[in-house]
């Protein structure tokens, strides 16, 4: 598997305006050669599930820079198993070290701190559509 | 893909009793063509052909889907349950795309309402071919009116717009839009103009310039043969002025359509056209198999040996093919 | 070539007088080795001396250091108050103030979106009870204080007003900045609330306002700090910036106000990143242009209304995560730019911030910085100290010449008007998709290694992740400013917060009525920050960003 059309839903959850991060990244996911959902700023959990039910996304980032990772990220991660979608989620953004940890045992398939080259980013997503498909 | 396990025939039944999941994961395998989508577009089509089908383009900028969001929000809140399939681009170099259409219509849409984006994928054929499978599954699980939204700037895109019911070409004042848009093609499959940004200087001067091709019968051939005037509404999607008209006139259309029993023409037109596609399709793939056969071999040995002529060459192996 | 030798001498002359009557800091003015300094060298254009390339005042810094504003704010008010204090004792000569989240956003604590952004990026901010905290015992009529915030301005802006008020200080004591530049947030910020055009009503409400009553104040600082942040080149920043400057002059004079009287009250925020002589270049040029449109365009005949003041903040996109304690050199070498640049106020980044809120022990270094950029390396004793370079002059006249053919294109997309230039280019996505590919060439050019970033894609060894300290905002902050805003709702008389709403709503009715009172009464009942932002959206709607990626 993983020969077909990859479709990535990318998104900012809550209040936070820092896109430029999310732009970049939906570019290099497009020059990678996938098909890229940009959802915006100002969404929720809700939004982002409804929009991943329609679209039948593979994967989902979320893009966080005001320290609410934390809380937003586990409420997306549970947000999603309450809706009995299995869809990986990755977070990139401002997301220190120590925090990763905590995110991936709440659910989050992947963490993207600053500075991850756009091979990190693509092999990342790849990554946690290739360990989705093969569970 | 986890979906294996479900056969293409539960998750139908599960959309069309309104499980949004399954409708999701259908499109998926639509777009992606072969036999699963034959399968399922064959489910939809036996029981479709109810939905009304609108169209939506215009150049990039022109404002369309903002007007799009406009109308979702006049439909949902007249209680329909609306389906959009919104069409962007595929990068030709990396077959990628950035699918932003939903920004401007969520917040609009209703709870009811569907909203899917589908990337050209640059091959045609797919494209032809997976957007009125998608239409009819969306027909099969009941949405109502089905909304196709693409940029007007291929022949693809226009013969998929054109393809609707109802199609609304929209265009800006300036520029000469008007004239860009006709030689795209895009008058002629016209049955609403909307002139977006009416508040611009030469607004007036664009619709001129469309009233005066209407008279002249450049565009919309339809009214020569059946009376229709395509009606040009002056709107600006950013205030709402005009999307009220726009809706008006989609519903006129559609009663015209129906009335005059042009709806019939309309629906077949479509079906024959799928069903030209699909065979330029299927001989399309039966020629790459054939030139790779030992039929195939031998024809190419022979025009390479100067004794047939590649026009030769292709209407034996088409004689050949079609006795089968 | 006679007449031209006397226009030299007369420039320097008008200098030399204008020099003599400025006030100097009692300072030596010579170098380390005990060289002495003039005050400017060259022969063609002084400093103070339209169109200002030089700098805006002819003695710049031997008169007055730059205000070292540094930006803080984050948990509850009180939290926030004790580092204000902190900065004043310090040796800070300006608060700044960041807000959360929902703060900047219109939201209160205890909306649905605020969850997990209260008090996370900078102060919660919810009525009035929150300002009288944050600015408990400071002096409000020594100190200039600015706030970083736009989309709901005018209600901080009516809370600071009171919270003086109950001080016995009045509004003209009152010395500060309010940001309030709401068409970045369009642009490169995305922090707004309604759609442009109402945006500029209340925007020009409030420079009536501060004009009428607030004389010491700064209505709006023009900020291209986001719009550098968000991507843009150097040269984008400079045009986005001054355009959008020109838009807020456009709207004022039509809205009947005298360009002379507001024109001296705009002030600008730049970014100062890390390509040297570029952003001197852009600094330089920012001040000549400035000068010249609102001369030849907007007919400002008072000079004060042509000077292009500026904050600066060093770029908080450089920053790494990578090896943190390598941004304390980039912090410096920007902020001797900004210095080299001829700013009037300065925000050094700390080097934590790629990672999180800065810690005290960053912040301070930070402010370290700047002191030592001002105190040991002897760029304030000469105005302009790179003036007359051939590349400083021909970088400074490309910046401007980028900006002008920008600025020509507003022009065109607007018919003649580049605050309609700006509304269109804001509605058709120019801002955003030039911001996006600035950024995106950018990433690539790093990625591909064509760029060096120094411990990112370079020199990576001796990162040491395991050994950082960082600044955490507990979830007791957000438990806490949830209980304090029950308090307030509860202890407010409801019939007076439901009269002050709806007023505001009828005022955002009447475009001929000025919002600003309205505001000023409601916070007075504690009404609060989300409460009088809807009360106007009902009027005014909100704004979605389109896709343009």
């Amino acid at each position: 598997m993983g020969d077909y059309q990859q479709r990535v839903i990318l998104a900012k959850l809550g209040l936070d305006g820092h896109d430029r991060g999310i732009k970049v990244v939906a570019r290099i996911l497009r020059d990678a050669g996938m098909e890229v959902i940009y959802l915006g700023l100002r969404q929720t959990a809700a939004s982002i599930v409804a929009a991943a039910e329609e679209e039948d996304a593979d994967a989902i980032g979320l893009s966080m820079h005001n320290a609410g990772h934390l809380t937003l990220g586990p409420k997306m991660a549970s947000a999603l198993s309450d809706a009995g979608m299995d869809i990986p989620l990755i977070i990139g953004g401002i997301v220190p070290d120590e925090d990763v940890e905590e995110l991936m045992s709440a659910g989050i398939a992947a963490v993207l701190g600053p500075g991850a080259s756009a091979e990190e980013v693509v092999a990342t997503v790849q990554d946690a559509i290739s360990a989705r498909d093969e569970a | 893909m986890t979906s294996s396990s479900d056969s293409s025939k539960e998750l139908f039944e599960r959309a069309v009793k309104g499980e949004r999941r399954s409708l999701g994961r259908l499109l998926t395998s639509i777009e992606r063509g072969g036999n699963e989508a034959e399968i399922i577009a064959g489910l939809a089509h036996q029981v479709s052909g109810n939905t009304h089908v609108v169209g939506i383009t215009g150049a990039p900028g022109s404002g369309k889907s903002t007007l799009t969001g406009r109308l979702l929000k006049l439909f949902s809140e007249a209680g329909e349950k609306l389906a959009v399939l919104a069409v962007d681009p595929s990068s030709p170099l990396t077959g990628g795309a950035i699918l932003g259409d939903r920004i401007r219509m969520d917040d609009l849409a209703g709870e009811e309402s569907f909203i899917r984006s589908m990337a050209t994928r640059g091959h045609s054929g797919g494209l032809a071919l997976a957007v009125p499978a998608a239409i009819q599954l969306f027909d099969a699980a009941g949405y109502e009116p089905v909304i196709i939204e693409t940029v007007g700037v291929g022949q693809v895109e226009v013969d998929v717009a054109g393809a609707a019911d109802t199609t609304v070409v929209v265009v800006t004042p300036g520029m000469g839009d008007a004239v860009q848009a006709n030689k795209a093609g895009l008058l002629e499959v016209a049955d609403i103009f909307v002139v977006n940004k009416s508040d611009r200087p030469g607004a007036n001067d664009a619709r001129r310039d469309l009233e005066l091709m209407l008279d002249l019968g450049h565009v919309s051939g339809l009214e020569q043969i059946t009376g229709y005037r395509p009606p040009i509404i002056m709107a600006n999607s950013l205030d709402g002025t005009g999307a009220e008209e726009v809706l008006g006139a989609i519903k006129s259309h559609a009663e015209y359509l129906h009335n005059s029993g042009t709806i019939h023409n309309r629906q077949k037109e479509r079906l024959v056209k799928e069903i030209q596609n699909r065979i330029e399709l299927l001989i399309g793939l039966t020629a790459d198999g054939v030139l790779k056969s030992e039929l195939g071999n031998r024809h190419i040995t022979q025009v390479l040996d100067r004794k047939i002529s590649p026009a030769e060459a292709a209407k034996s192996i088409v004689r050949l093919l079609l006795k089968d | 070539m006679g007449s031209e030798e006397n226009q030299k001498l007369n420039a320097r002359e008008a200098w030399e007088l204008d020099y003599q009557k400025a006030s100097i800091r009692d300072d030596n003015f010579e170098t380390m080795s005990g060289v002495p300094v003039d005050p400017v060298y060259g022969d063609d254009l002084f400093p103070g001396q339209y169109p200002y390339t030089r700098g805006i005042y002819p003695s710049m810094y031997r008169s007055r250091l730059w205000t070292m504003r540094m930006f803080a704010g984050f948990g509850t008010a009180e939290d926030t108050n004790l580092r204000f204090k902190e900065l004043l004792r310090n040796g800070g000569t300006g608060l700044s103030t960041a807000f959360d989240m929902p703060t900047l956003m219109g939201r209160d604590s205890d909306s649905e979106w605020a969850l997990g952004e209260v008090g996370r990026a900078g102060v919660a901010v919810d009525t009035l009870a929150d300002m009288e905290d944050l600015f408990a015992e400071i002096d409000l009529s020594t100190v200039s204080t600015s706030m970083t915030i736009n989309g709901p301005a005018a209600t901080l802006l009516a809370m600071y007003v009171a919270v003086a008020e109950q001080n016995g200080v009045s509004p003209n004591q009152l010395a500060g900045t309010i940001q309030n530049d709401i068409l970045k947030e369009y642009q490169a910020q995305k922090e707004y609330i309604y759609p442009p055009r109402p945006s500029m009503r209340i925007i020009t409400d409030m420079v009536k306002y501060t004009t009428a009553e607030m004389p010491k104040w700064h209505p709006i600082s023009i900020s291209g700090y986001h719009i550098r942040e968000a991507g843009s080149t150097a040269a984008q920043e400079l045009a986005f910036t001054l355009a959008n400057g020109f838009s807020y002059v456009e709207a004022a004079i039509a809205a009947g106000q005298n360009v002379n009287e507001f024109g001296k009250r705009l002030s600008f925020f730049f970014n100062s990143h890390s390509d040297f002589f570029e952003e001197i270049g852009k600094f330089r040029a920012a001040r000549r242009i400035w000068a010249r449109w609102m001369k030849e365009r907007y007919g400002a005949t008072d000079e004060k209304a042509m000077l292009c003041r500026f904050h600066t903040q060093t770029a908080g996109v450089s920053l790494t995560a990578q090896q943190p304690e390598i941004n304390i050199a980039r912090v410096g070498i920007q902020a001797l730019a900004a210095a080299l640049g001829g700013t009037q106020s300065l925000h050094t980044d700390s080097f934590d911030e790629a990672l999180a809120l800065p810690t005290e022990d960053a912040a301070r270094i930070a402010l370290r910085t700047q002191q030592i950029v001002a105190h040991e390396t002897g760029v304030v004793n000469v105005a302009d100290p790179l003036g007359g370079s051939p590349y400083v002059e021909w970088m400074t006249d490309e910046m401007e010449r980028q900006a002008e053919a920008i600025f020509a294109h507003l022009d065109d997309l607007g018919n003649g008007s580049i605050l309609e230039g700006t509304f269109n280019g804001i509605e058709n996505g120019y801002f955003v998709g030039e911001i996006a590919d600035a950024a995106y060439r950018f990433e690539r050019e790093v990625n591909s290694g064509r760029r060096i970033i120094v411990g990112v894609n370079e020199f990576t060894d001796g990162d040491n992740p395991e050994n950082r300290n960082l600044l955490r905002i507990g979830a007791e902050t957000e438990e806490y400013q949830l209980k304090r805003l029950n308090d307030v709702k509860s202890k407010r008389n409801q019939e007076h917060v439901n009269e002050a709403l709806s007023e505001i709503t009828a005022v955002a009715n009447d475009p001929t009525r000025n919002l600003m009172p309205a505001i000023i009464d409601a916070v007075k009942t504690y009404a609060t920050e989300e409460e009088i932002a809807n009360a106007m959206e009902v009027v005014f709607g909100t704004y979605v960003e389109k896709a343009i990626v």
